[in-house]
């Protein structure tokens, strides 16, 4: 019988399942900056999982407080990611860098 | 100072210097100077309250851990704390030229953003080697990879930009599998500080699967290889004095990382297998790297590959330390043996890129044919390139001849000659590719009509002086091996 944090755990592993083969698959920079966001989602709702301590215990606290610094961590991330694929785009005209040119 | 209030201020000192110069940027080498300062007192007082009482510990608050957050310094810590403070202040100088504030004392764009990204990247190494908790290290390491990123872009050009975002991506994959790893570790035993995992774990699959995420994460953000192919273009690409800090620096950060990771938390999960994968995959990065160095033809290229391969003995002592022989008092020679190599290696490498830089600026680039003859003009350069390249070679009395020595003992002690043979192969082909600039910038004639630039005398001292810490390493090597002693882990002592 699956309860409910293995059925948060399990979501979350899919989610990082389907985030990373878009991270290894995707050649447009901000599709895989995407990806990574969708990766970083996954982890943390595995985590939030990771804190479930059965029906009326309440939530472990420390994974929650974790995935709010994660979550500012990934945006702080995607923000450079996002401002660095700008100017590379500016500069070269390329949207994927010159290697996954097809 | 006192000992514990010195613990807290080097992280903290860097980062509100980095705050002050993103508000002025005028300031930024000011800034810069004063943290340098601020930093060396609190080494001074920490050094000697961890060799005169052993490893200082504080419980940030008077949280205790699994609820708070444990920094602690080690010898291992503070040697790397000091490495990173002498490549730091040394990077400082030579950058002053370059990014300091222009004629109209008005603060050019390129030094806004090198001054708070350099204090960031301080900041965060200083992190990296104190905290003892998987997540405090993620933030720690996250910020270390994003001031790196943006320290390779600096410039703006297309190539530096790919160069970055390509450094960006391997790095981003690195924190997730590093994240997902200690997710797994807090689920399986609810704690996340280095000694209590230590204490709680006992080997399980679910462990194995964690502990493999997190060193899969630390390798990609060493550039272990196959995981390298960002390094060049990215470490290349960088300014110099920014090339400095990438290339010397930030790999130790997350190679200190796994080394707890591996000797502190979860010794048990060692086997002999995954030893072996990670020394193979060391000695794989020794001797491809040292080959592509060797085909390359522009100095910060060849530079870049030589530290592809100077990462790869860092991996050696895996197997090193978790010999096949039962009674291992050898191990901890691999241990300190791998502590001197990225000692040694981090000032050399400092040195070699300032080195580069100047050499750069003199010539008009960084083509092998273009520095030909740059020896008469510059002798002082020239020198201190050929001191970091007897330090890289591993040639005595240098800090790399003591780190080679110590491994190279372990090796023939635990009956691995294999890894002894890496070793010495690494080193010839070290010996190989330094040579080739070392052979243009000693020839005997300049191109036609390429009178070098002239460079300042004391911009040229600041690579000597890095490049005769690195040899002194190898002349003063007692007391520094006696400091790397303090607060060592069993693990290091009794074999992996």
């Amino acid at each position: 019988m699956i309860d409910t944090a293995m059925l948060y755990g399990l979501t979350g592993a899919g989610v990082v399942g389907i985030g990373l083969y878009g991270f290894l698959s995707l050649r447009h920079l901000l599709r895989r900056v995407l990806a990574f966001n969708v990766v970083g989602s996954g982890i943390f709702l595995m985590f939030g999982a990771a804190g479930y301590r059965g029906g009326g215990a309440g939530a472990d606290p420390v994974p929650q407080a974790l995935i709010i610094t994660g979550i500012v961590v990934a945006l702080a991330a995607t923000a450079l990611a996002v401002g660095l694929t700008l100017a590379h785009a500016r500069a070269s005209g390329r949207r994927t860098l010159p290697e996954d040119d097809t | 100072m006192s000992a514990p209030l010195a613990l807290v201020a080097l992280p903290v000192l860097p980062l509100v210097g980095a705050l002050a110069a993103v508000l002025s940027g005028r300031w930024g080498g000011v800034a810069a100077g004063a943290v340098a300062a601020g930093v060396a007192g609190a080494l001074v007082a920490l050094t000697g309250a961890v060799a005169a009482g052993g490893p200082v510990r504080v419980d940030i608050g008077g949280w205790a851990p699994p609820l708070g957050i444990a920094l602690e310094a080690d010898g291992l810590a503070v040697a790397f704390l000091a490495l990173t403070a002498g490549v730091m202040a040394a990077v400082a100088a030579a950058a002053r030229p370059r990014f300091g504030a222009g004629p109209d004392g008005a603060a050019t764009r390129a030094g806004h953003a090198f001054w708070p990204l350099m204090l960031w990247l301080w900041a965060a190494m200083n992190l990296c080697f104190v905290s003892r908790d998987l997540f405090n290290l993620y933030v720690a390491l996250e910020l270390l990879t994003l001031a790196a990123v943006a320290l390779v872009a600096i410039e703006g050009r297309a190539e530096t930009l790919a160069a970055a975002l390509r450094y960006m991506i391997f790095a981003l994959m690195g924190s997730l599998l590093y994240l997902l790893g200690a997710v797994l570790l807090y689920a399986a035993h609810a704690t996340l500080d280095i000694g209590l995992l230590a204490l709680r774990v006992a080997p399980g699959p679910p462990d194995r699967v964690a502990m493999g995420l997190l060193t899969a994460g630390l390798a990609v953000k060493t550039a272990l290889f196959p995981f390298h192919a960002w390094l060049p273009p990215a470490h290349a690409g960088a300014p110099a004095p920014a090339s400095a800090l990438l290339s010397a620096l930030v790999p130790k950060a997350s190679f200190v990382i796994l080394w707890r990771l591996w000797f502190e938390a979860l010794p048990d999960l060692a086997a002999p297998l995954v030893l072996a994968l990670l020394g193979g995959l060391g000695a794989a990065a020794v001797l491809y790297g040292s080959v592509l160095a060797l085909m390359q033809d522009r100095l910060k290229l060849i530079v870049a590959y030589s530290t592809v391969a100077q990462v790869g003995y860092l991996f050696l002592v895996f197997p090193l330390a978790g010999g096949a022989a039962a009674a291992q008092p050898w191990s901890a020679g691999a241990w300190s043996g791998a502590g001197f190599h990225a000692l040694s290696h981090g000032l050399a490498k400092a040195a070699m890129f300032l080195c580069a830089g100047l050499l750069m600026t003199a010539a008009g680039g960084d083509r092998l044919a273009q520095l030909r003859g740059l020896a008469r003009a510059m002798p002082m350069t020239v020198f201190a390139f050929g001191l970091a390249a007897v330090a890289l070679t591993g040639l005595p009395p240098s800090g790399g001849f003591t780190a080679k020595y110590l491994m190279m003992t372990s090796a023939f002690a635990a009956g691995q000659p294999l890894w002894a043979a890496v070793l010495v192969l690494g080193g010839l082909l070290a010996a190989a590719y330094l040579y080739r600039p070392m052979a243009h910038l000693m020839a005997r004639e300049r191109p036609e009509g390429a009178a070098p630039v002239a460079v300042s005398r004391a911009a040229q001292a600041v690579p000597l002086a890095l490049a005769l810490l690195a040899i002194g390493l190898g002349i003063a090597s007692a007391p520094v091996h006696a400091l790397m002693q303090i607060g060592r882990p069993g693990a290091a002592e009794e074999g992996l």
